[in-house]
């Protein structure tokens, strides 16, 4: 049962950046190549128009947590404490840019209704890559200094950083060199969705030059992925091993490979929602890979005093977790037929859909 | 530990409360929209299809603010409450997950469709698409007073070794005495708000004689809607949750309507006085015998347990907040009624669109709604103070262990100061939509 939920939420999580990711990269395709007046208007529009219900994902993928696993949700919460909050700040900051831009004419409040519709996605694509780096590297779960815990075991506290900026210290930060390249990575798949989904949606004049940053973006990440295994065996020496013991689970990797080699081939795609598929391979493969290398581990411990978090030490009750099961499946049930009608209803080209037209 | 607990308790209470003030709007508009959509079907006249696109445009606003406003909510479980988190998620988790499968994805998905898709649908489609959206704002108050009732009245849980909770009865969630009476107090409470706002807007047109057509249409709906919610959230569900909380929560009773001595011969009913903390009294007291021995039980001479019943440590730990929200909520509900009264009688005498004094009264009025409303929720939360989970467990009990209370005060000047900058656009934003009116509408 645990892992039935496990995969649930592994899933809405995945759904989650792989919709609300496409208008995080929006927002940092906005802020570095959107000149003309003409398409930040519709690029700001091809976000606005499905942000809220694509951050429900995460709502529904909060609450999901909360209830099927809710010491691991209490010890994260708590222990990522200033980054979250900081992430609230800058989901309504980039809510509101969105929402308010096109309230009024003037330039100058479009300006900064766009600045701050860019800058917080670029800056939360960076934070969750972030936090997907701190789950991988582990915290020092209890907060042990020389083997004696400042509190009980499955809590913990973490600083934004310390001054050593190193994954490997006793008491590592939110942010070190290690997040901050899974940070990068983050930001830049997203971006590449982004302005995938910016091609497939709208007419702006800057699509054909979004393909070769495309292009760019992806040597980039390719470069970003290879190195960032290394250091990964660095921080983590061990995270191969499911892999090696479990071989079917090389289908995730695999997955994002062939998302990354695809979008190669950007130019000759001739189906702009191809392009958009490969680039959600990408996202999928590499949450999924992540997880599958930590599987049933969700938030390892960094010091010997302390167990890791597992799916198994930090579910709710057996029955919590079957009858939740029961009304997830209706739910999902409806949640696709909701999602068909939108899609059908919204479908094709956003340029000029206004209020009550 | 109590210094610690402060701001966590601050910040909750400081962003829960800047959070209800939109979905309580939210939750009654999308019904007057439905309305407004619906008399449009039946008479196809234009004017309440215009009015209906207007008042989207306030909801829009409105329900952005709810939803960058509501994430935040949900987080601060696991951020500042994770103790409690962790022995509770087992249970509170199923209601709350919920409502973002069943409500939230059900209000979002239809409202991108509402807003841009009448065009694209036609109108019957379109008036469905309204009505789901309603359906999504009210199932969310439904899971979340239902994770509230849990909280306030515990059902259908086993507490295990370790002190966990955990679910032993699903149904029982949705079965809570609780919660049937609470949800329908609440939302009739959140269609008085609506109501008041949209009358509010149809006496300013008239006073300002521009767009007078959907003054009066405005004045006109609010009003009736307005009289018939104020109506049944005094009667009978005000009276419903009041026996509720008697019978399950005496202590918070008893300091609610400011008993502080049990009587005999039954108790009176308070209607002004200042709690005396010191004396345990109330200062300059007006109030008048056995009423309330009678509203609670029928029965002019039963006795109702007073403050002095109770444990010192069992009490409520801010008697006069909870007693002063109590009687403003009551009498604030009182005074909506009276109103919606007068301006009913002046309506069916066709004398109300001149009455100018009239009219100033309910374009003022419209701060005041909102007012009961929160002031009904601090009844709730400081009654069940000292507990989060009454009886069970103590707020003090249920803070995150590691969150020191510098960080906490760090978070909460940022909301705070993050906040005001929302209000002021929320403001600005709504205060621009009404100026231009429904008949700025571009084809
Ligand atoms: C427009 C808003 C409004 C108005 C006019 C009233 N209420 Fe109310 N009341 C609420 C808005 C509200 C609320 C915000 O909706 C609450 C908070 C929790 C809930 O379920 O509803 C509430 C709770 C609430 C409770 C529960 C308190 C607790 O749980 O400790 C009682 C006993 C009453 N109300 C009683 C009344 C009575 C007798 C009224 C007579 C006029 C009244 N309310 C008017
Ligand atoms: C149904 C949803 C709600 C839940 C689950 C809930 C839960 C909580 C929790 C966990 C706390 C913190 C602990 C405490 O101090 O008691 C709290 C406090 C508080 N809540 Fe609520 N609350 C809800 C709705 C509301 C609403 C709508 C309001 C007001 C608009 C409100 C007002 C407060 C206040 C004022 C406090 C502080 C109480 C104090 O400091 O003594 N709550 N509530
Ligand atoms: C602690 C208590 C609360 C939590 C955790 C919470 C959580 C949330 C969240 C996460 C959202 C955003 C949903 C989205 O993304 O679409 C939201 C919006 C909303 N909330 Fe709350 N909420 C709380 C209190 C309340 C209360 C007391 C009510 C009413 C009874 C309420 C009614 C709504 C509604 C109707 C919305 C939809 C958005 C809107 O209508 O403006 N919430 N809430």
């Amino acid at each position: 049962m645990e892992i039935f939920w496990y995969i649930i939420i592994a899933i809405v999580l995945a759904m989650f950046f792989i919709l609300d990711g496409y208008d995080f990269g929006a927002g940092i395709i906005h802020l570095f190549f959107a000149k003309k007046e003409k398409d930040k208007e519709v690029i700001a529009k091809s976000a606005g128009l499905f942000w809220d219900s694509n951050e429900v994902w995460l709502v529904t993928a909060g609450g999901m947590l909360f209830m099927a696993f809710p010491t691991f949700y209490a010890s994260v919460f708590s222990g990522f404490y200033l980054p979250l909050i900081i992430v609230l700040w800058l989901i309504i900051f980039r809510a509101i840019g969105l929402e308010f831009r096109s309230q009024f004419k003037y330039q100058m409040w479009k300006d900064i209704w766009d600045t701050s519709f860019g800058v917080s996605s670029l800056l939360l694509a960076l934070f969750f890559g972030i936090a997907l780096g701190n789950i991988v590297r582990g915290v020092n779960l209890g907060s042990v200094t020389n083997g004696v815990s400042a509190h009980e075991g499955l809590y913990f506290f973490l600083p934004l950083w310390n001054s050593s900026f190193s994954p490997l210290a006793e008491h590592p930060g939110v942010i070190d060199w290690f997040t901050i390249i899974i940070g990068f990575i983050s930001v830049i798949t997203l971006a590449i969705h982004g302005a995938n989904w910016i091609i497939l949606k709208t007419n702006s004049t800057i699509n054909n030059k979004l393909k070769s940053v495309i292009f760019k973006l992806n040597i980039i990440l390719t470069i970003l992925t290879v190195f960032s295994l290394f250091v990964w065996q660095i921080v983590n020496p061990n995270s191969l091993d499911n892999f090696s013991n479990k071989p079917y689970l090389i289908i995730f990797p695999i997955v994002y490979f062939i998302g990354l080699i695809g979008l190669f081939f950007i130019k000759k795609i001739k189906k702009d929602s191809h392009a958009f598929v490969l680039s959600s391979l990408l996202i999928v493969g590499g949450i999924t890979s992540t997880l599958a290398s930590l599987f049933p581990i969700i938030l390892p411990s960094i010091n010997n005093t302390h167990e890791h978090l597992t799916i198994y030490n930090t579910s709710a009750s057996e029955y919590g977790l079957s009858v939740a099961l029961t009304w997830g499946i209706i739910g999902f049930i409806l949640l696709f037929i909701y999602i068909i009608i939108q899609k059908r209803l919204l479908a094709g080209k956003i340029d000029h859909m206004d209020y009550g037209h | 530990m109590e210094d610690m607990i402060f701001y966590d308790r601050l910040q909750f209470a400081f962003t829960i409360t800047f959070h209800y003030i939109f979905p309580q709007l939210t939750m009654g508009l999308s019904l007057m929209i439905v309305y407004f959509k619906w008399k449009y079907l039946r008479t196809k006249l234009e004017k309440y299809n215009n009015a209906a696109k207007f008042f989207m445009k306030i909801f829009a606003i409105n329900f952005t603010m709810g939803v960058v406003t509501g994430i935040p909510m949900e987080f601060q479980f696991g951020t500042n409450w994770s103790k409690f988190s962790e022995l509770t998620g087992g249970i509170i988790g199923q209601t709350l997950a919920m409502e973002g499968m069943f409500s939230f994805f059900l209000e979002s998905s239809f409202l991108a469709l509402f807003i841009f898709g009448e065009k694209l649908m036609g109108q019957k489609l379109h008036f469905l698409t309204g009505f789901l959206v309603f359906l999504g704002s009210w199932a969310s108050g439904w899971f979340i007073l239902a994770t509230n009732a849990w909280m306030q009245h515990p059902v259908g849980y086993e507490i295990l070794d370790n002190g966990k909770f955990v679910l032993e009865n699903f149904s029982a969630l949705f079965t809570n005495p609780w919660l049937l009476p609470a949800f329908l107090h609440n939302q009739f409470a959140s269609i008085v708000t609506s109501a008041f706002v949209v009358a509010s807007i149809g006496a300013f047109y008239i006073l300002r004689n521009k767009q007078t057509e959907y003054g009066k249409l405005f004045l006109k709906t609010g009003i009736v809607f307005g009289l018939i919610s104020s109506i049944l959230v005094a009667f009978p569900t005000g009276d419903w949750n009041a026996k509720n909380v008697a019978t399950y929560q005496p202590a918070a009773f008893a300091a609610m309507e400011g008993i502080f001595e049990t009587e005999e011969a039954g108790a009176e009913i308070v209607l002004i006085g200042q709690p005396n903390m010191v004396e345990k009294k109330l200062d300059n007291k007006i109030a008048v015998p056995n009423i309330l021995s009678f509203l609670t039980h029928q029965d002019w001479n039963k006795q109702i347990p007073g403050m002095d019943q109770f444990e010192e440590n069992e009490l409520p730990d801010n008697i006069p907040a909870l007693y002063y929200s109590y009687h403003i909520m009551v009498g604030l509900g009182t005074i909506f009624i009276g109103v919606m009264v007068i301006a009913l009688f002046f309506l069916w005498r066709k004398k109300l669109y001149t009455l100018k004094p009239l009219l100033w009264v309910i374009m003022l009025l419209v701060p005041f709604p909102y007012i009961a409303n929160l002031t009904g929720w601090y009844t709730t939360e400081l009654g069940r103070q000292p507990y989060l989970v009454y009886g069970l467990l103590k707020t003090s009990e249920g803070i995150s262990p590691t969150v020191s209370s510098g960080n906490t005060l760090f978070t909460l000047l940022g909301f705070v100061a993050l906040y005001m900058l929302l209000g002021l656009l929320f403001l600005v934003l709504v205060g621009k939509t009404i100026n231009e009116g429904p008949k700025h509408q571009t084809h």
